[in-house]
């Protein structure tokens, strides 16, 4: 196979592939790419496939920190239980420019705020999340489904077997959001609904903003 | 005023605007009102005012707004009954009938709040990009690129020019008779070349309530086809409209009032 005289060091190796990457890299992808390729060109490039996934978080944090000590316009978040490589946020003007993406299209006030309880209240039904928001949500849903940030996760029980709703990968990456529970108030969100039928404990609702 | 609109063709969906949890938020705050403590008269009567000027309008009108006037009027009638024909006299809010509504409102603003942090964030993600370059492609999508204004903002607004309006003449058979799509027209003339106009000035000098319902029938329409964007600066101030720069086929010519 190619040879290469210097073996790039790991750090190197995840450098690149977060950059070849089109969707957020996770750490256990990162090592089983490491073993494939050892198993394909042997030899010195067997090295690698021992690297373990602390390992490669443990590089992944020194990429991040050189990336910004560096000033290169790049950075390393955490998305959707991955990492993605991506352009600083005080460059984007530009790169939108560049891109010719000067207007992006927004979601609109209900598909947010639908959105909203679905993240917070999944797996839920349809008819959970009209209660909430006081109104059909059919029309919206059906949109957030079919614009793949909303899916169906499970049946419920209940007769007629309804739909369970939970959001999508997609969802995580298109909010820049780590996990669900980097949503703030998760906790207090779901345990609202925990004491719904508990009026004796509406005494501790927590304030309005 | 509610033959304005003389046939029944002309219908906006309000699925895709707000819900009748939504009207009371927006009548609470736009009055500085206390959630906890809802002056149950003064907020059924706007709520009431704020129905009659949707079915003006003919839009659609969820059954979901009939149902919470009605636990309105209920909470109304309840409140009136003497405290101990409702239950016994203690301090538990439970006595209260506004409780399960309150309850209900505030739990709906915990994630009209959180639809707010999706937002900043997908704000804030418009200026990221990663090597594919492309963020999930929204597209013209009916639920998507929707107005920043609410409905009842501009409801609002077309309260105003109502009430500005002078009274209609009795000679009304002879007055000019406006549509829906001719004033889907002039509205997009008037936004030609990314010029931006207030709704105030697009009603001001109208004198026909018909016209002023045409016209704001057609910036409901152009808002949800994703051509105008509403813009208002801070709560209750005026709106703005702009073009958002989408080239889609507005109306139907057969679309007319």
């Amino acid at each position: 196979m190619s040879d290469i005289e210097v073996l790039p060091e790991l750090k190197e190796i995840i450098g690149s592939l977060l950059f070849a990457a089109k969707k957020p890299v996770m750490a256990k992808e990162i090592r089983k790419t490491l073993v494939e390729a050892g198993k394909n060109y042997g030899g010195l490039y067997e090295q690698f496939a021992k690297v373990k996934e602390n390992d490669i978080l443990a590089v992944i944090e020194e990429l991040k920190v050189e990336l910004i000590q560096g000033s290169t316009g790049l950075s390393i978040a955490d998305v959707a239980n991955g990492f993605r490589l991506q352009n600083e946020m005080n460059c984007g003007p530009w790169v939108r420019t560049f891109l010719d993406k000067d207007r992006s299209a927004k979601l609109s006030k209900p598909a947010l705020e639908t959105l909203a309880i679905v993240a917070y209240r999944q797996p839920i039904l349809r008819s959970e999340i009209e209660s909430v928001r006081g109104v059909a949500v059919d029309h919206v849903l059906r949109n957030l489904v079919e614009l793949q940030l909303v899916k169906v996760v499970a049946r419920s029980e209940l007769p007629g077997r309804p739909w369970l709703f939970g959001t999508t990968q997609r969802f995580l990456e298109h909010f820049g959001l780590k996990c669900l529970e980097d949503m703030p108030g998760m906790d207090e969100l779901k345990r609202m609904e925990l004491d719904k039928d508990k009026p004796e404990q509406t005494e501790s609702l927590p304030g309005m903003e | 005023m509610a033959d304005l609109l003389p046939n029944e063709e002309y219908k906006v969906n309000l699925e895709v605007f707000e819900g009748p949890l939504d009207l009371l938020l927006y009548l609470i705050k736009k009055d500085e009102l206390d959630i906890y403590d809802i002056p149950i008269g003064r907020i059924t009567t706007q709520y009431m005012e704020y129905l009659e000027l949707m079915k003006i309008l003919n839009l659609e009108i969820a059954g979901d707004f009939i149902v919470m006037a009605s636990t309105l009027m209920l909470i109304k009638s309840r409140m009136l009954l003497p405290d101990d024909e409702r239950g016994p006299v203690d301090e538990d809010d439970e006595d209260d009938p506004r409780w399960d509504l309150v309850r209900q409102l505030v739990e709906y603003k915990k994630f009209k709040d959180a639809a707010g942090f999706l937002e900043y964030l997908e704000e804030e993600q418009e200026n990221i990009f990663s090597r594919e370059g492309e963020h999930v492609e929204l597209g013209l999508h009916p639920d998507v690129g929707m107005s920043d204004v609410g409905i009842f903002d501009l409801i609002s607004a077309l309260n105003q020019a109502l009430d500005r309006a002078p009274d209609e003449e009795l000679q009304e058979i002879f007055a000019e008779q406006f549509t829906v799509a001719e004033k889907v027209d002039s509205l997009l003339e008037l936004t030609e070349k990314g010029k931006t106009i207030s709704l105030g000035r697009i009603f001001r000098g109208m004198r026909s309530r018909q016209e002023i319902v045409c016209t704001f029938l057609a910036v409901l329409e152009l808002i949800k086809l994703n051509r105008l964007a509403a813009r208002q600066d801070s709560h209750f101030e005026e709106i703005v409209i702009e073009q958002t720069g989408e080239t889609e086929p507005v109306l139907k010519e057969d679309e007319q009032l």
